[in-house]
């Protein structure tokens, strides 16, 4: 770990705040992209069933 | 080979299904390791100390906010202008990952000016083109979550984002236009005089790098769920008519 000196607290909250930004946009996208494929592959499947 | 091949759902999910996990792996690689030679292996600035350490987040989020805008500006246009869905449902896509970006650049600028300039916000031409931009991000969102007909929230968000591309552009350009802001001149620029010092600049560009590559991986994963979502609803609706 670097020596941060008197500006560690603005240092690691400004890194810490990033990343927790971007791992919440990434585990929501992946979280969706994972809800509508299921729901895709559903509908998909009862419109196979029915002909449609 | 044309390039709006790739204006076919088809055509392109075909293709991004095969560009996804280079992107992600290349993103990642990248990412890790500019903030990891940032953030460890510089040293401090002579003035700002270990402040400069912001500057391998800060940059590459104001970077990608603008330049996130100006993408969904250009996929916007072609949706008006050609009819592609699948050019309307990039700039959807994107838009989530704009705000991110804004709101990092917003976030870590504060704290960064904190300590140098004894204020977590001044009202610098710079700065408030910035947080009007996050405004029009969250504009855009809001209007294609509010109206139910794709292809008229397609219409309506093309237009503002037409709009909002004067704040992007302003962004950019303010500190050029407008001299009495508190906000520096670029970090980067073509003229060597102009930029951060080598130990600086070179971590700082990889970080760019991985923050562009971390925007395609991301636009393409979720262009790709846009896709499905937009089939989706058009097999429900065609459930409900049989």
């Amino acid at each position: 770990m670097p020596d941060l000196g008197k500006y560690a607290a603005e240092v690691l909250s400004a890194y810490g705040v990033s990343v927790l930004l971007i791992a919440v946009l990434v585990g929501w996208s992946f979280l969706r992209a994972a809800r509508v494929r299921r729901a895709l592959e559903d509908a998909e499947a009862r419109s196979r069933a029915h002909g449609r | 080979m044309s390039l709006w091949e790739y204006a076919n759902p088809k055509k392109f999910m075909q293709t991004s299904a095969w560009l996804l996990p280079w992107f992600t792996g290349l993103a990642g690689l990248t990412l890790v390791s500019g903030l990891v030679w940032g953030f460890f292996f510089t040293p401090d600035d002579f003035r700002q100390g270990a402040t400069v350490k912001i500057i391998y987040i800060h940059v590459p989020a104001a970077m990608m906010a603008i330049n996130i805008w100006i993408m969904m500006l250009v996929t916007s246009l072609i949706w008006l202008v050609r009819r592609h869905h699948v050019s309307a449902l990039a700039a959807k896509a994107a838009a989530p990952i704009g705000v991110t970006m804004t709101l990092i650049a917003l976030f870590t600028g504060a704290i960064w000016g904190q300590p140098m300039w004894g204020t977590w916000w001044a009202w610098d031409p710079r700065l408030t083109s910035f947080l009007i931009l996050f405004l029009f991000y969250l504009g855009y969102i809001a209007l294609w979550e509010a109206i139910e007909n794709p292809d008229t929230a397609a219409d309506l968000t093309a237009v503002l984002c037409l709009v909002g591309s004067v704040f992007a552009v302003l962004s950019r350009y303010a500190v050029l236009f407008w001299n009495q802001g508190l906000h520096q001149g670029a970090s980067l620029s073509m003229d060597r005089e102009e930029n951060v010092a080598d130990v600086f600049w070179l971590p700082l560009v990889t970080c760019i790098a991985g923050f562009v590559l971390f925007f395609v991986a991301l636009l393409l994963m979720r262009t790709r769920t846009e896709i499905r979502a937009r089939r989706l609803k058009a097999l429900i609706a065609r459930e409900r008519m049989a």
